[in-house]
């Protein structure tokens, strides 16, 4: 399904447990680190790197690739991509091969065809967000740099 | 969390301030702290270097400060927003997060004075040169953009004039030439209108005006929309790597949140213009009743306006929401709920009528502010303008008889009593008026 309303997307964060950055990078500048590093110190996520050029980030082993992954981690929830465009339609096949329950397209990362074959093979599709960015909108980390998070309730959050 | 797309004044109430987290506090706490603690030396890293969002140290955010700029954002329809310390603060640091020295800006120029002063002398001096154009000749509007501009500049509704900034063949003149419209929207504020909606990349505010309301605040606002490609080359001060934050880009690590973090992290950072939690909380309450208090402003600024084209002691009066007014198609558009409190007339007798006028007032405060629930009244030929001659004053667009009302949420009567005793005196007539 591709998941479209910020409802869906809260959902999809909520019951997610571990998230395999594809393409996380080292170099602290890059946003790939940022938002790997962010997810991990936030502590909500397993959080794993996926790439075979480097070693580890920040103590973390990378991994080669999502099937590397999956031999000792089993299945991810969420695979979040910064790759270019015209690379993540084999990202989506090792992805369905590992059964991970959702693809997360980055800023940017956008595919027709890996976008619909996501979506044929039964998983969550998010596209053209920032996983940093939306699970900042939920835990509070948006509202406090003044960001609009869209978020109106009487209901006392845990944030 | 649902998708309900709430109305404005639901988010005038709401937006930035659900319960307090850690005690459940319905309204918005005053976190009077300078400082906040880290919860572990590798949280503080993370913080300093951008990777995680949350407070350090006031200067930068605070939680009651953070609630007014959710707020702000949520009711301008913006992608977030950055509370300063008046609203000259909120329209430097516009410009400081996208100018340096050796840059240009194109501004409207029928605009607040102290606009003019800030970007003719003060940038002038600091490197950063403004040409004023006026603001209803798109082609010279065209051609003053040039390679090195960063801004254009204009406001929703003029100062005194009532002209309205047409907001949208602004932003295509500045978006044809890659440049990002700021739009001053003190004098509307988004209740009236929100420029986003009709192209406008930033917004800034005099919150110590409408946002307020009660004339209690010095404050300012800046918001952006999240649309503008800031990384076409055109704005080094993004998308060159940042010797403040270890060779950071902007453009590429945040994204559509790059001039928003930048506006924060680096230029409120170092020019220290920061709103106190105090202050932010005063305007987080006038922003709760800023749609009943625009739609009462609004509807007295007509009656008064009115009443006064009848009288035989006016000249003439300048207010948009009148059919008159050459811009009254364009408030129509551009304004939804109202035309605004602030207007101006010309008394007859010119500059010692309008200062016998002011004289004989006894409800109407004489000072220098607009959007407080009072109403409050200026003659710039016998006040601030009051060492012009009469040439110079035409000069400088000021009339001698030209007097400004900022219409309040008294009673209406009222209102038009006190000015109809001093109409009677100003012109010499006895003073008792007439019992409404
Ligand atoms: C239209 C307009 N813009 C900006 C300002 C400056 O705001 P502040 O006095 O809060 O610095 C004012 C103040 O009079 C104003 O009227």
């Amino acid at each position: 399904m591709i998941v479209r309303t910020p409802s869906q997307r809260a959902a999809l964060l909520d019951r997610s447990r571990t998230v395999t950055v594809v393409g996380a990078s080292d170099k602290p500048l890059r946003p790939s680190y940022v938002v790997f590093s962010y997810l991990r110190t936030q502590g909500r996520f397993a959080v794993y790197p996926i790439n075979p050029g480097v070693g580890e980030i920040d103590g973390i082993p990378a991994f080669s690739s999502l099937a590397a992954f999956a031999r000792e981690h089993g299945a991810p929830d969420i695979v979040d991509i910064f790759r270019k465009p015209s690379e993540v339609v084999g990202i989506v096949e090792q992805a369905i091969a590992v059964h991970a329950k959702a693809v997360w397209f980055q800023y940017g990362v956008i595919n027709e065809q890996a976008i619909q074959r996501a979506d044929d093979a039964g998983m969550d599709v998010v596209v053209d967000r920032c996983l940093k960015v939306e699970s900042a909108r939920l835990n509070g980390g948006l509202a406090a740099a003044g960001l609009n998070s869209g978020l109106i309730t009487s209901r006392r959050t845990s944030r | 969390m649902n998708d309900r797309e709430f109305g404005f004044r639901t988010r005038a109430i709401h937006a930035g301030t659900p319960p307090d987290a850690a005690t459940g506090a319905r309204a918005m706490p005053i976190y009077q702290s300078a400082a906040f603690v880290f919860g572990s030396s590798e949280e503080a890293a993370e913080l300093f270097a951008l990777r995680s969002y949350g407070h350090i140290y006031g200067r930068i955010s605070n939680p009651t400060v953070s609630a007014f700029e959710e707020r702000m954002a949520s009711l301008e329809r913006g992608l977030g927003a950055v509370a300063f310390s008046s609203g000259l603060a909120a329209q430097l640091c516009a410009v400081l997060c996208v100018a340096q020295n050796g840059d240009h800006l194109v501004c409207a120029a029928n605009i607040y004075g102290g606009t003019i002063t800030q970007f003719g002398v003060t940038l002038r001096r600091m490197g950063i040169e403004t040409t004023f154009v006026p603001g209803d000749d798109f082609d010279a509007i065209g051609d003053a953009i040039l390679p090195n501009t960063k801004l254009l500049f204009a406001e929703t509704i003029g100062n005194p004039s009532g002209t309205i900034g047409d907001i949208e063949r602004l932003s295509a003149v500045a978006h044809e030439r890659d440049v990002p419209l700021c739009i001053d929207n003190t004098f509307a504020s988004p209740y009236l209108c929100r420029p986003i909606e009709y192209g406008a990349d930033l917004v800034v505010h005099s919150a110590t005006k409408f946002i307020c309301g009660h004339g209690t605040v010095i404050g300012g606002v800046l918001i952006e929309s999240g649309k503008f490609a800031w990384d076409s080359g055109r704005f080094p001060l993004l998308s060159d790597p940042s010797p403040g934050y270890h060779q950071l880009r902007f453009t590429e690590t945040f994204g559509e949140y790059a001039f928003l973090i930048r506006a924060r992290a680096e230029v409120l950072r170092d020019v220290g213009a920061s709103l106190a939690p105090m202050d932010a909380w005063l305007l987080i309450q006038g922003l709760e009743t800023l749609p009943v208090r625009m739609e009462r402003h609004s509807m007295n600024a007509l009656a008064v306006a009115r009443w006064l084209q009848s009288r035989p002691e006016v000249q003439w009066v300048s207010y948009p929401g009148l059919p008159e007014h050459p811009h009254y198609e364009r408030a129509q558009k551009y304004l939804r709920g109202g035309a605004g409190a602030i207007f101006a007339f010309g008394i007859a007798g010119g500059r010692e009528a309008g200062r016998r006028f002011i004289n004989a007032l006894q409800l109407w405060s004489h000072l220098a502010n607009v959007g407080d629930a009072k109403s409050l009244v200026i003659h710039p030929a016998s006040t601030t303008h009051s060492q012009l001659s009469d040439v110079e004053l035409q000069g400088a667009g000021v009339a001698p008889e030209m007097v400004r009302l900022s219409v309040g949420l008294e009673d209406t009567e009222d209102l038009i009593w006190d000015l109809e005793c001093a109409l009677r005196a100003s012109s010499g007539q006895s003073s008792t008026g007439s019992i409404t």
